[in-house]
């Protein structure tokens, strides 16, 4: 190889963005191209410096824009490379238009999506936003709720997005700031490991086959445009999730890290659930275990992979809770939360009649304090007690002045 | 083209130029090459042209200049001998007209519905530049 190893030791203290950088580096991405934004901006120079110093053989592409971006990764995919990028925020809604090409012409291009709110007013904090807008994009979306993860997570996405019976794009997840910026010890693999467990890149149809040439990104009118918008919902309902458990079996094979569809703490015998997503996970956790001292058996559940929504995993994880809160961390702007919803129309048909109520929450990087945790489990208590929901269907935690609460 | 079921086609929103595998595509004559179902070589897509170009070979140069700057691949030469025009890819927008060098001019353009027989033997004269 025509470039330098880098020896890492078995712990790095590093924060999430500097984890991605990392494990982009250790994949060896031929070719990212990119447009800074905060809070995702470090993992993108940090491949640059990388490249720059010899570590990596690739190409970092300076465009004028994340929607530029995005169509330097897709033409650079199509062409037959191993692409990613990172972005958050309004650099994620820029690109919008661009990820429903690369999903669409089935680009296994890895996003790095740094979690962060949607102007107006402006802010460059963490909330869940941005990653619901891609929520119908059509890409394969993990979220990672630590910096360890942010890292793990990348393996995991080369491995499936790749995959020729997948060839979906994939986004990795993590709470701007709260976990980009927040530096915690991290396992690592080496260079070897991390590379072995991807493998080399797989090109198919690519551009620069000269003796099979295709036309990529073609126009399909009421004659085609379905089936193909058919097939790509099916391999995503059907073939996503089996190749996502065996690169998690795979990688716990490697590293003895574990990782689930669906992560359940606590949950055997939970009355009461959470269920969320990102770093609120760990604050959750934490708060169970001490309302289990209080004699309130609560659980966890957060959401591993958001898209495809994993509706069976969901529903066995839940299947003992009576009664369960969602947490939202975007402004539904008019609707029940995302994750109500979808929690909703999981459990409706079963024979599950747990209480369900919503909660939006920390927008905008507002914090999620155990203190507010402590209330929530408390009022789920009092459901089960009841044996009704006791509350408004939609509350917010955490915003100032009187209580908000709807439906 | 086959009306294929939902999962019945190559994922990807792309299509293959041939069938099989190709050498040396580039040098290879359009007739001799094995374009694919899907590839627009054997489609007409000119349905829309109102203006056509017709070649009067008795004055042209070779000089290639249609063939190069014909946006759509639509002027047929072989062994830098001007032929004809691909009427089924012709859009019908001038440009080779424009670009041919000879007087008069080699290409011209003519309502969709001209009578090229007829045409050919009006052709202009030579522009002597006069007043
Ligand atoms: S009219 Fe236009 S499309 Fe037709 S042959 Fe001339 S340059 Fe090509
Ligand atoms: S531009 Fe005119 S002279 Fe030149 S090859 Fe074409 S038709 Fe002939």
């Amino acid at each position: 190889m025509a470039f330098d190893k880098m020896e890492l030791r078995d712990v790095e203290v590093w924060d999430g963005n500097f984890a991605a950088a990392q494990a982009m580096r250790q994949v060896q991405i031929d070719v990212v191209a990119a447009y800074p934004i905060t809070p995702s901006t470090p993992i993108v120079e940090g491949y640059a410096k990388f490249l720059a110093d010899g570590y990596v053989e690739g190409e970092f592409v300076m465009v004028e824009s994340e929607h530029a971006a995005m169509s330097g990764c897709i033409g650079a995919s199509a062409a037959g490379g191993r692409v990613a990028t990172a972005t958050s925020s309004q650099g994620f809604a820029l690109m919008v238009e661009t990820l429903y090409q690369a999903s669409g012409m089935r680009l296994p291009i890895i996003l790095n999506v740094v979690n962060r709110a949607l102007a107006a007013p402006l802010n460059v904090n963490g909330d869940h936003s941005d990653m619901y807008l891609g929520r119908d994009s059509g890409w394969i979306q993990l979220d990672a709720y630590s910096p360890q993860e942010a890292y793990d997570l990348n393996f995991i996405a080369f491995r499936v997005a790749e995959d020729h019976d997948v060839r979906l794009p994939c986004m990795v997840h993590q709470d701007g700031f709260m976990t980009s910026h927040t530096a915690q010890g991290v396992n690592t693999l080496t260079d070897d490991q991390a590379y072995g467990f991807v493998g080399d890149f797989k090109p198919m149809n690519d551009m620069l086959d000269f003796d099979h040439p295709v036309t990529h990104g073609v126009q399909t009118e009421e004659d085609w445009h379905f089936e193909h918008k058919a097939r790509q919902h099916n391999d995503l309902m059907t073939k996503v999730l089996p190749k996502v458990q065996a690169a998690f079996d795979d990688f716990e094979a490697l590293t003895g890290r574990k990782y689930n569809i669906v992560e359940s703490y606590d949950m055997d015998d939970a009355d009461v659930a959470v269920i969320c997503m990102g770093t609120s996970v760990e604050t959750a956790r934490e708060v169970a275990k001490e309302m289990r001292t209080q004699g309130i058996k609560a659980g966890v559940v957060g959401l591993r992979v958001f898209r495809p929504f994993p509706f069976e995993q969901i529903k066995e994880a839940l299947k003992g809770a009576k009664a369960i809160a969602t947490l939202d961390r975007s402004s539904p702007n008019g609707a029940p939360g995302a994750l109500f919803n979808e929690i909703a129309g999981t459990l409706y048909n079963t024979e599950s009649r747990a209480l369900l109520s919503g909660y939006v929450y920390g927008l905008g990087g507002r914090d999620l304090t155990k203190q507010h945790l402590v209330d929530l489990y408390t009022e789920l208590q009092a459901n089960v007690d009841a044996g009704k929901v006791t509350t408004p269907l939609q509350q917010f935690i955490g915003v100032r002045g009187p209580k908000l609460a709807f439906l | 083209m086959q009306n294929n079921g939902w999962d019945e086609f190559e994922i990807g929103a792309m299509l293959r130029s041939f069938d099989g595998e190709v050498k040396d595509i580039a040098t290879t004559p359009q007739e001799d090459r094995n374009y694919s179902s899907n590839n627009s070589f054997t489609a007409s897509v000119a349905d829309w042209r109102i203006e056509k170009p017709i070649f009067n070979k008795d004055y042209c140069i070779d000089c290639q200049f249609c063939w190069i700057y014909c946006p759509d691949i639509s002027i047929i030469s072989r062994d830098k001998k001007m032929i004809g025009i691909d009427m089924d890819h012709c859009k019908g927008c001038g440009i080779c007209v424009e670009v041919c060098p000879t007087n008069p001019k080699s290409l011209l353009m003519f309502p969709e519905q001209a009578d090229e027989e007829a045409e050919l033997a009006g052709w202009p004269e030579k522009d002597k530049g006069e007043k």
